[in-house]
């Protein structure tokens, strides 16, 4: 029981003050949010159940964020192989509400559909880096690939992002970047 | 100071992360004065990653669903643990095991469910379906090497364990080894009679019903006693009637409440 108690205590403590920002990653990474709690709700039975494999010297934030991008990963594996279905109204219903002026909001979603269009290698780099504010050793541990590959997808992702903002609408023709302007439909 | 190294993308990406080290900091900044078309470009991701800040911020501060409260999680888990799943599994390990099923006459199924000493009945008898009959190899480390055996187990439980003695009933020890259960690690001690009868006395430590007064289990073939003494629970379990098996669990509570 003293050790269970003394876990439990353990969990509340290195886990729980990461829930609010393990919902935002698994937000942005997935753009629904029912599913992305679903991920998170997921994401915490494992974090509790393997509690005790933890590596003691390990950071708590790191490890949660790994287990989480792995379940993402597979979820949206899961989901291309049904084929790339993403309704824009599920991309909507997803974005935070918040009454800030419209003008915000209305970047703010176009933000967030050009961080969608982003292939989802890059995006999960810069909501690490960016958002999460996980530095890259961090980042390149939460996905398994060497740190030199996190600052190569991150320069890729912050310059795409950019070439969706500047041209607007661009953001729903997706990997296009590179194939110059082949998508034009008459 | 410089570091006389030049500068390249990477250490453009971590000036906006803000990770560089204070004199290559200051390096990328001049280099920057220098180059205004990649200055704007560096202040246009800047400004993207507060823009991404900022669009993203509502999601962390909105409350926390109850659906992902952790105190939560943590207590359906261990209602989890103790769900009667786990034990229809152990039910069908003691079947196949012990080949007939004369029925569970069933004393555990009268008892209330997810309690401690069902669980750790059935954990003992699992464990002894599993290496009673075991001809070649029903124990690990042998009686022989008790004192390895009693540190290993001692280690693991975290709690200092005893082997009982039960050589004034007729019964030898034969070693014992550690147990997977889902509770965490046992210990398994076996004794055998000149008949071959097997015993087996499990040991764990108690999340729940750390204080048990004995109870009787049956499980067809195979009855047995369970109790908890300070926290740690013990079960004696044999293909024996209860009745036979009662003097001896009393014997191995006996010797070990003395030692306390």
């Amino acid at each position: 029981m003293r050790a269970e108690s003394v876990a439990m205590n353990d969990m509340m403590l290195l886990i729980e003050p990461q829930i609010p920002a393990l919902r935002r990653y698994a937000r942005a990474l997935l753009r629904d949010a029912a599913a992305a709690d679903d991920l998170v709700q997921d994401c915490l039975e494992r974090a509790i159940g393997r509690w005790h494999q933890r590596r003691s010297d390990g950071d708590a934030r790191t490890w949660l964020f790994a287990i989480l991008h792995n379940l993402a990963v597979s979820r949206l594996r899961q989901k291309t192989r049904r084929g790339p279905h993403l309704p824009l109204e599920d991309a909507e219903a997803a974005l935070p509400v918040r009454p800030a002026t419209q003008e915000d909001a209305l970047r703010h979603r176009d933000l967030l559909r050009g961080l969608g269009a982003l292939p989802e290698d890059q995006r999960s780099v810069l909501l690490l880096v960016a958002v999460e504010e996980l530095s890259y050793a961090e980042t390149a541990a939460v996905l398994e690939v060497p740190t030199g590959t996190v600052m190569s997808r991150l320069s890729r992702a912050r310059h795409k992002l950019m070439q969706l903002m500047d041209s607007p609408g661009s953001a729903e023709t997706e990997n296009t970047a590179g194939r110059t302007h082949l998508r034009r439909i008459k | 100071m410089t570091t006389g190294r030049p500068i390249g993308e990477d250490d453009l990406q971590a000036y906006v992360d803000q990770a560089l080290a204070p004199v290559r900091r200051e390096e990328v900044k001049a280099y920057l004065d220098r180059h205004p078309d990649i200055a704007a470009r560096i202040a246009g991701y800047e400004a993207q990653r507060d823009a991404l800040r900022d669009a993203l911020k509502p999601i962390a501060e909105e409350p926390v669903p109850q659906e992902l409260s952790l105190a939560r999680l943590i207590e359906a888990r261990e209602r989890r643990r103790f769900r009667p799943g786990w034990r229809a599994v152990a039910a069908a390990v003691l079947f196949l095991a012990l080949g007939g099923i004369s029925g569970w006459s069933a004393r555990s199924l009268t008892l209330p469910p997810d309690t401690g000493m069902v669980a750790l009945g059935e954990e003992a008898a699992a464990s002894y379906a599993v290496y009673a009959p075991d001809r070649k190899r029903p124990v690990e480390i042998a009686a022989t090497d008790r004192d390895e055996l009693v540190r290993w187990v001692s280690n693991r439980l975290q709690h200092p364990v005893s082997v009982p003695d039960l050589a004034s009933a007729g019964y030898r020890f034969m070693g014992g080894r550690l147990v997977a259960t889902q509770h965490g690690p046992a210990g398994l001690f076996l004794y055998d009679d000149d008949k071959g009868i097997r015993i087996a006395v499990l040991v764990r430590p108690m999340a729940v019903e750390r204080e048990a007064r004995m109870s009787e289990l049956n499980y067809g073939r195979v009855a047995g006693f369970a109790w908890a003494n300070n926290g740690i629970g013990y079960s004696l379990v044999s293909e024996a009637p209860a009745q036979m098996l009662h003097p001896l669990a009393d014997e191995v509570r006996r010797q070990i409440s003395g030692k306390i």
